[in-house]
């Protein structure tokens, strides 16, 4: 099976998200960055899939030219290679995203080989338009469902399983197709030693990316306010469990 | 005028807070642009819910039926939604961001090729264009954002309006709507639905009950588990314990194990290292079994404990099964 | 809110590792009404203590830290928090090889159980380790690993159990106030506390707040990066935390440390980065703690294969975490302990890691109750620095020089490569000419020999013992021994402008300089007077030389290592009425001396002042014309040979010099350096040296400097002073021969003078009653002699004249003999050179 994955770098922030002065971007000048924790996911996913079933997995960004160190984590974790559509342009809107991975995409896909399996992460963390993925499925015309957290390939086609509050919903989609991958669907594996050591030096293909416009623009961001935080100290003691198994209750859990 | 369409949410005609808060937030749009607002409903059952969608400001009411939209596919949802905006004109689509919501909205925007923006807190029109805020990190940060188009496409973020019916009810003229659909639209169908009761997953449990260094011994588990169990939930732990020996890794809550979001997080003797925290920090409820007053876990907490564990958490489980064995004699 | 205290007797700031001891050491010294405040919560409040690998090598050739280290990992083991592990460290070349022979002399000075390993037994001690990349190692049985967030809690928790101890987390600190120079109070975001002292123990966060009272506390936030790597089989087999040795894989700069079922790999082999301690982020703010930043994998990477290679069971092992973690780094590598000249009551006790923190915290503790700590704080004191060494550029140039030698080869001689020149002498065009090489001192660029002397050697050579060992050689020149030689038969001139000079005037100047000292200064102007300065213990603070130039007037010099110490010291004493005025005169004063048995033929010729014996004695100072230049001179000598200091204004030196150069053109005059002014020269007369055998724990009487006469004035540490006379000294210090330089394995060996243990015969360490190891304080060349010389102190029973000893070297036996008991020199015994 040959997959693509597309990733996205965003920060890595902690309890508190601090603003740069133009309120343009968060201030990542202390921050790491990470691959987002869906996309992560559906790295582990393929990467699984083409060890149960042979195959290789691509892993795309579109991001700065810093974006090769998550490129690089993917290697470490599994992907066979990796492609880079360097940007300085900070936000990019999801139609001009959309844009810039369709062609990479199809010059991929024209040089080598359709993929048979795209998968996306459901949103990104940090912009979480929810949308990138399905608008590359539509322009590339291939079925996509999202929210995915099981996959199983069948032949020519994978089932995607989508989890509702009863069970599962289950979606067959033929081959090519994209999915939209939630967290949870397993547990992303960390690096190895030696993972990480192939990654450091696996070539890291870069491809310009074509620019687009769209009607969204960005303003500004804000932090919200502070919602503040309020203990309510039960007591001292064993004494206090009908108390707390009141609030269980009210909390509908017992 | 001008049309704003909202998509309906239902199960068979019942419709919930989340739909009715977002009927209210699209009409309190619809309001400010002088614009007429539609309820659009796709699926079996939805004439039920007419009225009430009528109360919440629906001039009229789409019901949406064909032979595909017996069950639910993001696509054959979308296409209708995108062929009934053209038929009526509408000037916006809006729908709740919840996980159809966008999935749907996305789907509509690409085939209008249009931008669809995801999540919103607030919208204001300025001129043409809409100002909206809108949701970005899961909350942790709000952007303002603009959208120029022709048609506006938006989610509003769930919870974001407090449902509240109109004040005049609106007219609320039911009508029906059959998109023309291909096998195409069908791919994305559901084909299959599970019910299943698996067995607690750590990452989806509504609780997480969770030891950290103050257990002192793996066997201290023991009662940790016991709650776990009378509560239907999960084990979790922290690193140290981890590292103690005291469980194995997949147990572990945090950075550097699992991230959880249950209704309630149940941290026994759990200092809250940032480390932890980031992993649990999205619980609804934190309750806190502490020796330690100051123990970041306890002041970030919603109730907390001040106490040995391993005599709260015991008393806990007595409780829960005093009242069970109660109920099940009285019942 | 209403339980936030209004005052307090101390405010200590930090409750991280140092925070907690400080606060316990406080209490068990009688402090009550101390409130410790810390801006995160507890027990981790977020800095470097919360991810610290918290193991403890005891081993350090340092002594001061060794013994703050041996005295830590005995307070953790005491409160049940730590677990003895062992430690290896194994060599990847042969140069770790050698430096792991001066590990075992370490371990020998300070009674640490270790020993040397070959492939076998390190296979048998890490089973997992690839014993063909090593060449061997070496083993300490006690190393001990401990949890120092439990350690701070039960520190804590002592000091509330006395009563003593008010904690407040969650507190942050916005202002420290003072008044006329003294702390007044701590102002935080919960309320203001006024209080008379405070301890800065934030780590890297101390400078802030020392800036905020007008202080400064010279360290650098900087990155030591970590990963933890599992899980391994192998590791959470043992069932324990910590079940196989720490091992340094010390050539790649690296260690493996076990933790439950992985391996923590630890790195200071990246590049130095560092941060600002104003943009460390909030708890908030940070993903994990302020002090866990994301780790820069880049930086890391180059370590994984050497770790893998050391280790192979690694390459398939996960990295889970990986942190760049936040440590404290400070210009020459030591803690800042001590009250900060800046601000009275204003005490530093930052820049230490967990393995030193329960034994600083304790010191401090003593220092401030005592007013001085058992262990001699010398190397630690924050009262060390001159002002440009406090400057963020020195901080970091300094910091990034050294950051890759955490665990590197240090060459006790070896020389700082950045920031030199940061004081220079406006002698050094005229040095430089003479093919100076300088070593720095106090941070003046001061030559240490002098290139264009390489023709001395055909002269001398013959009398130079060749040094085989490449280690022996380094950063030495035997130039030194031929300089030392030409200036016993000649006269050699030496630039000595690195000392220290400060002007004590007023009409209270007599009464405080007679305070400061033991001997007596009331002498008649014109005298020049040598004097211990006492702790109030009675140890040793400083010695020093002063003139006494004025009825209220007085000089003092002293070397430049010490100047800034010295300087805090008098400044702390001074009365607070302004009877007495101290300025530091230093940068204005050059110094050149002239020594050798042709020096007053010399000076004759450029002055026309009595530079006879009759008329200018040994011992007294005079203003004189040298040349043209107006000077002052000082009938003194470091080096045992006649002569003077003469000092002149910092313009004057170069022609000073010319002018004593010229004339001394036909009387064979050398430029001489500071290895024979510190070493050579010094070590034949038996002169003692300020941190090397003079130092707090050892009094005038052991060092052989009590005078017959005690004066009637009162002085610092008299009491103390008075009953050490009355007691047979625990130990004396001695002069001792090397009786030969070829080791047990044939090759000449020429021990440096780095706390080498003096052994009995039978290769036992010797002790004191009062629990002090005997070692070498001092060693060199005794060129004059044709020996070679160690200092160190002797217990009574040793101390004999003639007794067979040994020492230890790389590991190594040396037959050395006790040549001199007390101060007695052994070159020119009755001081006819230099007084006649």
């Amino acid at each position: 099976m040959r997959i693509l994955v597309c990733v996205k770098r965003v920060p890595a922030p902690g309890a508190k998200i601090v603003l740069t002065p133009d309120a343009q971007d968060i201030d990542a000048s202390l921050l790491g960055f990470a691959v987002s924790p869906h996309e992560e996911c559906a790295v582990e996913e393929a990467v699984q899939i083409v060890e149960r079933e042979g195959g290789s997995v691509t892993v795309m960004t579109l991001g700065p030219p810093e974006a090769e160190e998550q490129l690089r984590s993917a290697v470490a974790v599994g992907a066979t290679s990796v492609v880079l559509l360097p940007s300085d342009i900070p936000d990019w809107d999801p139609v001009s995203t959309s844009t810039a991975l369709v062609s990479a995409i199809s010059r991929l896909e024209d040089e080598e080989a359709p993929f048979d399996l795209i998968l996306f992460g459901n949103e990104s963390a940090d912009s979480g338009g929810y949308q990138v993925g399905i608008r590359v499925a539509r322009s590339l015309g291939r079925p996509m469902v999202t929210g995915i957290k099981g996959i199983d390939t069948e032949g020519d086609s994978v089932a995607a399983r989508r989890e509702t509050p009863s069970g599962w919903e289950v979606y067959r989609l033929p081959l090519p197709a994209i999915v939209g991958v939630k967290e949870g669907i397993n547990l992303p594996r960390y690096p190895t030693l030696k993972g990480r050591m192939a990654a450091r030096r696996a070539p890291v293909a870069t491809m310009e990316p074509a620019e687009s416009a769209s009607g969204q623009s960005k303003v500004m961001l804000m932090t919200p306010p502070d919602a503040g935080s309020a203990v309510e100290i039960l007591g001292e003691g064993p004494e206090t469990a009908p108390a707390i198994v009141d609030i269980m209750e009210g909390l509908g859990l017992v | 005028m001008s049309t704003f369409l909202y998509l309906v949410e239902h199960d068979r005609g019942r419709i919930d807070e989340t739909a009715t808060g977002g009927m209210t937030g699209a009409r309190l749009l619809a309001e400010r642009t002088g614009s007429e607002l539609h309820a659009v409903a796709i699926g079996a059952g939805a004439e039920a819910a007419a009225d009430r969608l009528a109360a919440y400001g629906a001039e009229q009411v789409h019901l949406v039926s064909h032979d595909l939209l017996t069950d639910y596919g993001p696509d054959a949802w979308a296409e209708s939604l995108f062929q009934l905006a053209g038929s009526v004109g509408a000037g916006a689509v809006i729908a709740t961001g919840t996980d159809r919501g966008n999935e749907v909205m996305a789907q509509v925007g690409a085939r209008a090729d249009l931008a669809m923006v995801a999540n919103c807190l607030e919208i204001e029109p300025d001129g043409d264009d809409w100002l909206m805020t809108r949701v970005r990190w899961g909350g942790s940060l709000h952007e303002r954002a603009r959208l120029s188009a022709p048609v506006k496409l938006v989610t509003l973020a769930p919870h974001s309006t407090d449902a509240a019916p109109s004040d005049q009810p609106a007219a609320g003229i039911v009508s029906g709507f059959t998109p023309d659909l291909s096998e195409a639209d069908a791919v994305t169908i559901v084909v299959d639905r599970v019910t299943v009761s698996e067995g607690i997953t750590l990452a989806t449990a509504p609780v997480v009950v969770s030891g950290g260094r103050g257990m002192g011994s793996a066997e201290a588990f023991d009662i940790i588990e016991e709650l776990a169990d009378l509560l239907g939930g999960a084990v979790g732990c922290s690193r140290v314990v981890t590292n103690n020996g005291w469980k194995n890794h997949k147990f572990q809550v945090g950075q550097t194990g699992t991230v959880v979001a249950p209704d309630l997080y149940i941290a026994c003797g759990i200092s809250g290292a940032i480390q932890h925290w980031v992993g649990m920090m999205n619980a609804k409820n934190v309750l806190a079994i502490n020796i330690d007053r100051d123990a970041p876990m306890v002041t970030k907490a919603d109730w907390a404990v001040i106490a040995d564990l391993h005599q709260v958490v015991p008393a806990i489980s007595a409780e829960i099964t005093r009242r069970r064995t109660l109920a099940a004699e009285s019942g | 809110m209403s339980d936030f205290p209004s005052s307090a007797r101390v405010v200590v700031i930090g409750a991280g590792i140092v925070g907690n001891s400080v606060v316990k050491h406080l209490a068990a010294h009688g402090w009550r009404d101390i409130v410790q405040l810390d801006k995160g919560p507890l027990p981790n409040p977020g800095g470097s203590t919360g991810h610290a690998s918290n193991f403890i090598y005891p081993v350090d050739h340092n002594k001061e830290m060794a013994h703050l280290t041996l005295d830590s990992q005995q307070q953790y083991e005491e409160m049940g928090v730590s677990v003895t592990s062992g430690g290896l460290e194994v060599a990847r070349t042969e140069a770790r090889l050698h430096e792991l022979n001066r590990r075992m002399t370490s371990a020998k000075s300070w009674d640490i159980d270790s020993r040397l390993v070959n492939r076998e037994e390190i296979e048998e001690l890490v089973p997992f380790l690839d014993v063909n990349v090593v060449l061997g190692g070496w083993f300490s049985p006690t190393v001990s690993v401990v949890d120092s967030l439990r350690a701070g809690t039960l520190m804590r928790e002592y000091a509330q159990q006395l009563g003593a101890l008010s904690v407040h987390p969650v507190t942050e600190v916005l202002d420290i106030e003072t008044d006329r120079g003294r702390i007044s109070a701590v102002v935080t975001n919960k309320g203001r506390i006024a209080c008379e002292y405070v301890v800065i123990a934030c780590g890297v966060w101390s400078p802030r707040l020392a800036r905020m009272a007008g202080a400064s506390i010279p360290l650098t936030p900087a990155v030591h990066q970590m990963i933890d790597v599992g899980p391994l089989e192998i590791l959470s087999a043992t069932n324990s935390e910590i079940g196989y040795p720490i091992v340094r894989d010390m050539d790649t700069f690296c260690y493996e440390r076990q933790t439950g079922g992985s391996m923590e790999v630890g790195s200071y082999a990246h590049r130095p980065i560092f941060h600002h301690p104003d943009t460390i982020p909030s708890i908030e703010q940070a993903r994990l703690s302020p002090t866990e930043l994301p780790l820069t994998m880049d930086d890391f990477d180059p370590q994984l294969e050497q770790a893998v290679e050391l280790m192979p069971f690694l390459g398939d092992a996960e990295i889970k975490y990986g942190i760049n973690g936040l440590l404290s780094l400070t210009p020459d590598a030591m803690p800042l302990v001590g009250e900060t000249p800046e601000v009275k009551n204003l005490w530093s006790c930052a820049a230490i890691w967990i393995k030193e923190g329960p034994g600083t915290g304790r010191a401090l503790a003593e220092w401030m109750t005592q007013g001085y700590p058992e262990i001699d704080p010398h190397a630690s004191d924050i009262a060390r620095f001159y002002p440009y060494m406090k400057t963020e550029g020195h901080i970091l140039a300094r910091c990034a020089e050294h950051f890759n030698k955490t665990y590197g080869i240090v060459h006790p001689r070896e020389q700082w490569d950045s920031r030199r020149n940061s004081r220079v002498s406006t002698l050094h065009a005229t040095t430089s000419a003479l093919g100076a090489v300088y070593f720095e001192a106090g941070g003046w660029e001061r030559p240490h020999w002098y290139e264009s002397n390489a023709p001395l050697l055909e002269e001398y050579g013959d009398r130079i013992p060749e040094r085989p060992h490449e280690w022996d050689r380094r950063w030495w020149s035997p130039i030194q021994n031929a300089e030392h030689l030409a200036l016993r038969d000649r006269v050699g001139m030496i630039d000595l402008t690195a000392f220290a000079i400060f002007d004590i005037t007023g009409s209270g100047a007599l009464q405080f300089v007679q305070y400061m000292t033991v001997n007596q200064v009331d002498r008649p102007v014109g005298s020049g007077i040598y004097t211990p300065l006492l702790t109030e213990e009675g140890g040793f603070r400083s010695d020093l030389t002063i003139l006494r130039m004025g009825e209220d007037h007085f000089r003092v010099i002293t070397g430049g290592f010490d100047g800034a110490r010295d300087a805090y010291w008098f400044r702390k004493w001074l009365p607070e009425s302004d009877c007495v005025t101290f300025t530091d005169i230093t940068s204005s004063m050059s110094t050149i001396g002239v020594w050798g048995p042709n020096a007053r033929r010399l000076v004759e010729r450029v002055t026309d002042d009595d530079v006879s014996h009759e008329g200018f004695p040994y011992g007294t100072w005079k203003h004189a014309t040298i040349g043209s230049i107006p000077v002052t001179m000082f009938r003194i000598s470091y080096v045992g040979d006649l002569g003077w200091e003469v000092y002149t204004a910092m313009e004057h030196a170069p022609m000073l010099w010319e002018t004593l150069w010229e004339a001394g053109q036909d009387l064979g005059v050398v430029p001489v350096g500071a290895g024979v002014y510190g070493t050579t020269g010094r070590l034949e007369k038996g002169y003692r040296l300020m941190g090397a055998e003079l130092e707090s724990e050892y009094n005038p009487v052991e060092a052989g400097l009590a005078r017959r006469l005690v004066k009637k004035a009162d002085f610092v540490g008299k009491e103390a002073y008075l009953k050490a006379r009355d007691e047979e000294a625990a130990a004396v210090c001695c002069t001792l021969t090397l009786e030969s330089y070829v080791s047990t394995s044939g090759v000449a060996r020429f021990p440096m003078g780095g706390n080498e243990p003096i052994l009995t015969q039978e290769g036992d360490r010797i002790v004191d009653r009062k629990g002090r190891v005997s070692r070498v304080t001092s060693a060199g060349a005794s060129p004059s002699l044709d020996t070679y010389l160690f200092l160190g102190y002797l217990p009574p029973e040793f101390a004999q004249e003639g007794r067979s000893l040994q020492i230890m070297y790389q590991n190594e036996l040396f037959p050395v003999k006790v040549a001199r008991v007390g101060s007695r020199p052994l070159f020119d015994p009755d001081d006819v050179r230099m007084k006649s």
